[in-house]
């Protein structure tokens, strides 16, 4: 009946070769299902490793400090006295100031994309905002220096000052480094991340309740904001837990126009640090070896805060995907 | 008074939507004005020097970064080695053969390890295989820029592999392939366009990054031979010279973030024109 | 190869006495009064989805070179019966089956199931052809199961059997992808023909064709059954009046009815058959 019986053997293939046996290997699928587990299992082992070590390095600062490193003021490498506090404060206010500008602008923006363009055009801006979270932070850092930098000392900081210097947040000497240059730097990192999550979410709103708004006499505005946007909160609110932990992990943009001072000061215009750029600043040249565990340290603080924040963004997202259930 | 009321909602209607596409606005012309301000004054700063010298002694004008150039593909180099392959397989784990807990905790892990902040990621690395050895090397940033790779290639490749239809599978095996030669010859394959894509993404983003580079592979003046010598790099040279005094510095530092960010964007660019179009051609 | 399979006595025994009383027993029912050479022999057939039971006892002699067809409505195991014969269940989790299937006289779960597959091959309900050029697609089941030989002439040949060598002859490095539907389905018969398999099986396989690509698929199969034996899942009773020799009935799992195909369609012994076959149901 088959003619060409002979061609193959039973089933086994049959090249000859130095090859043949791997290839004769009955167990093909188990040693492709056993390799491809290893090299799955390797991400578990150095994310392990990455704890492990975070851990293990900063063991001596941990163990002189203890809780103390949080709120102590001093940083002191020469006499071996490190505490926390500014870095934490650096980092707070600049992520503070960045999600002020960026939530709103970013939402207003994710808004427009999702309820008044046109889809082609909404397409199109969200593929160059997306360009915009790909630019290199240490570009943000170029343009920081020598655009915002002198703009934020000669235009933008006096005119907060003219308008609103009985705040003591715009009080102070103003040189264009500082708070409030590195939280505008941020907010233009982490507004491509609110808009890209919050217009994908407000997309999955189902068209019945903008309608149903809307047929009640409500002006587009109303019902975006009262209807459309509330149903998408949890998703919009996971966006900004996800800007905020790139902003708490931002390191060289800010490093470069933060003005690198340790210092805690209520007026935005005043330089400081944070948590990341200090370590930028001072790991690299470290000597001592408490010096060393209290800069690993700051890295575990920041891996933790990290860690935390977008387990919660995720949850959130994954509350918006599933439907509020509520109708 | 019911007509003040409507006029006034509808005079906000038209201020708040009117704001919102401001906003959108606003935020595209950041992307217009970034490259301007590259364009401007990194165009005017590059020349042939800029690509084939080496830095002048400080103070100096002149000179050039190929050493910086060269230092960053040889770090991509290696990042693309350690991590495409691990985040190749374990997208292949993860689309093909995973048990369904063990698949939740490594895709859990890895969006772990891709929010970690990239100065995290340095300090690991730097511990790893800088403080035991006392001196900075190409291999620890490299090593750094592995890590960083693989999240965002496990995540590439397992979406397009669960993309290719059951149907083609099923193909394959009703032939007599077996599972491993399915995925190999038949499942990888119609998936290649899309892993790809991924894996330059992956790598046009480490390609940006400074931070775990500041204490690994630190910054070299001259060239680096081999792997063990620090190296300088693309970025780290551009955050040296424009945090430095001199105009000269500020200048090549102008240039190099053109060519860097021109990388980036051709990279981003490029991919996603590949994959809408290819993508629908070939019908998967 | 030329006599009719039998089970051990103890099996026949039972499968005696488990069997409806419609003629399925004993040898494949024909008039002729000769004995028909059997390919597969199922007996006692159970396949399971989880705890879920989709094919019940179901005992079937599928007969050499000739086209058998399974009908019964949407959902009757039919097709779950079918990827049985070829152990493609075992991709999905959780299936699993009881009962004996003998291919000529082995077992089909003693057999390695690469070497199964190669010998019986499968069509499947939408055409789906590989991403790759459309000589690739043929040649695909020859490359991995070793064969040394002149590939262009074989994927000829397959293509030959296929009716599809003349519209596509000059565009072999074309991609798949670009042919129409009812030549993608006459791809997938040529790549699993390529092989040369003993039994092709065949699911549904003009479902998503229009009728002219479907009478010309039909032809097909009058031509390839000298070489080669057909089962065919269809919904179309037309198609398996005209096209099989052997039709068997399924409804909930069961094997209702088997029976050459002139009988079954024009007297049916079982009610049910006849009550389907008439469009009463399904």
């Amino acid at each position: 009946m088959s003619s060409t019986a002979t061609t193959f053997d039973s089933a086994a293939p049959r090249k000859t070769g130095p090859h043949a046996f791997i290839w004769r290997l009955r167990n093909g699928d188990q040693v492709a299902h056993i390799v491809t587990l290893v090299f799955a299992a390797s991400i578990l082992l150095i994310t392990s490793l990455v704890v492990y070590e975070l851990w293990i390095n900063s063991h001596l600062s941990r163990a002189k400090f203890g809780w103390t490193f949080f709120w102590t003021r001093t940083w002191d490498p020469i006499f071996d006295n490190f505490g926390a506090l500014p870095y934490i404060y650096g980092t707070l206010v600049t992520s503070a100031v960045a999600l002020v500008i960026a939530v709103p602008l970013g939402l207003a923006a994710a808004t427009f994309l999702a309820e008044l363009a046109p889809r082609t055009l909404s397409d199109g801006i969200a593929f160059l905002i997306d360009l915009l979270a790909a630019v290199p932070s240490v570009i943000y850092g170029l343009l920081g220096i020598f655009v915002v930098v002198p703009l934020m000392r000669t235009v933008i900081g006096p005119a907060l000052k003219t308008a609103f210097g009985f705040l003591p947040i715009f009080q102070g000497p103003n040189y264009g480094v500082g708070f409030l240059t590195a939280g505008i730097i941020l907010a233009i990192m982490v507004v491509p991340f609110i808009i890209s999550v919050s217009r994908e979410v407000l997309l999955t709103v189902p068209r019945d309740q903008r309608e149903a708004a809307l047929a009640l006499g409500a002006t587009r505005w109303e019902a975006t904001w009262k209807v459309v946007i509330p149903w998408a909160r949890a998703g919009i609110m996971g966006s900004v837990f996800l800007a905020l932990a790139r902003a708490l992990g931002e390191t060289m943009a800010v490093t470069m126009v933060i003005g690198n001072a340790n210092n805690i000061s209520v007026s935005l215009f005043s330089p400081g640090d944070t948590i990341a750029s200090t370590i930028a600043n001072q790991f690299g040249e470290a000597a001592g070896d408490l010096y060393l565990s209290a800069l690993v340290e700051l890295g575990l603080v920041l891996f933790l805060i990290t860690f935390i924040l977008n387990g919660l963004a995720q949850l959130m997202i994954i509350a918006t995907e599933r439907g509020r259930g509520r109708a | 008074m019911k007509r003040a009321a409507l006029i006034w909602r509808k005079s906000l209607n038209v201020i708040m939507l009117t704001l919102t596409g401001v906003s959108a606005l606003v935020v595209v012309s950041v992307l217009f004005l970034i490259l301007g301000y590259l364009l401007w004054n990194g165009g005017k700063s590059l020349n042939w020097a800029f690509f084939t010298e080496l830095p002048k002694p400080v103070g100096e004008a002149g000179g050039g970064m190929a050493n910086a150039i060269v230092g960053s593909l040889k770090l991509l180099g290696l990042a693309a080695a350690i991590g495409l392959p691990i985040g190749l397989l374990a997208g292949v784990y993860l689309a093909e053969f995973g048990g369904k807990t063990f698949s939740f905790i490594v895709r859990y892990t890895t969006d772990i390890l891709n929010g970690v902040p990239s100065i995290v990621i340095g300090i690991f690395a730097a511990a790893v295989a800088v403080l035991p050895f006392k001196h900075f090397s190409t291999a620890a940033g490299g090593f750094a820029l592995g890590i960083m790779v693989i999240p965002i290639t496990v995540r590439g490749t397992e979406e397009f592999l669960r993309a290719v239809p059951v149907s083609l599978r099923e193909g394959a095996m009703a032939l007599g392939a077996s599972r491993w030669r399915t995925i190999a010859t038949v499942v990888l394959p119609a998936a290649r366009g899309g892993i790809i894509t991924g894996m330059l993404l992956a790598l046009a983003r480490v390609a940006g990054e400074t931070a775990p580079l500041l204490f690994t592979a630190f910054n070299n003046r001259y060239w680096s031979p081999g792997w063990g010598q620090p190296t300088a790099s693309l970025t780290v040279v551009i955050y040296t010279y424009a945090t430095s005094a001199y105009d000269d510095w500020h200048r090549q530092a102008w240039a190099a973030g053109l060519v860097l960010l021109g990388l980036v964007l051709v990279a981003n660019v490029g991919t996603r024109l590949a994959v809408s179009r290819g993508g629908a051609a070939r019908g998967v | 190869m030329s006599e009719m399979a039998s089970p051990s006595p103890g099996k026949e025994q039972v499968a005696a006495k488990l069997t409806p009383k419609v003629r399925t027993e004993g040898g494949v029912p024909n008039t002729s009064g000769k004995e028909t050479p059997v390919r597969f022999n199922i007996s006692g057939l159970n396949v399971f989805y989880g705890t879920k039971q989709a094919v019940f006892d179901l005992h079937l002699k599928i007969p050499v070179n000739k086209v058998t067809a399974l009908i019964g409505p949407s959902g009757c195991g039919k097709s779950t019966f079918l990827r049985t014969l070829n152990r493609m269940n075992e991709t999905i989790r959780n299936a699993r089956f009881e009962g004996a299937i003998l291919l000529d006289d082995q077992d089909i779960t003693k057999m390695d199931v690469v070497g199964l597959r190669r010998r019986v091959g499968m069509v499947f309900q939408r055409p789906n052809p590989f991403p790759k050029s459309i000589y690739e697609n043929v040649a695909y089941g020859l490359r991995i199961n070793g064969y040394k030989g002149r590939l262009s002439e074989l994927v000829e040949q397959s293509l030959r059997r296929a009716a599809l060598w003349d519209e596509v002859k000059d565009y072999l490095h074309k991609s798949a992808l670009a042919l129409s539907g009812g030549q993608q389905q006459r791809l997938c018969i040529a790549r699993a023909l390529a092989v040369d398999p003993e039994v092709l099986l065949l699911d549904e396989p003009c479902s998503a064709l229009d009728p002219v690509t479907t009478a010309k698929i039909e032809e097909l199969m009058f031509q390839l059954r000298d070489s080669c034996t057909m089962a065919i899942v269809t919904h179309n009773m037309q198609q398996a009046a005209r096209a099989s020799d052997y039709t068997a009935f399924m409804l909930d799992g069961k094997l209702i009815e088997h029976n050459e195909t002139s009988r079954l369609f024009t007297t049916p012994s079982d009610p049910r058959t006849e009550a389907y076959i008439t469009g009463r149901f399904g």
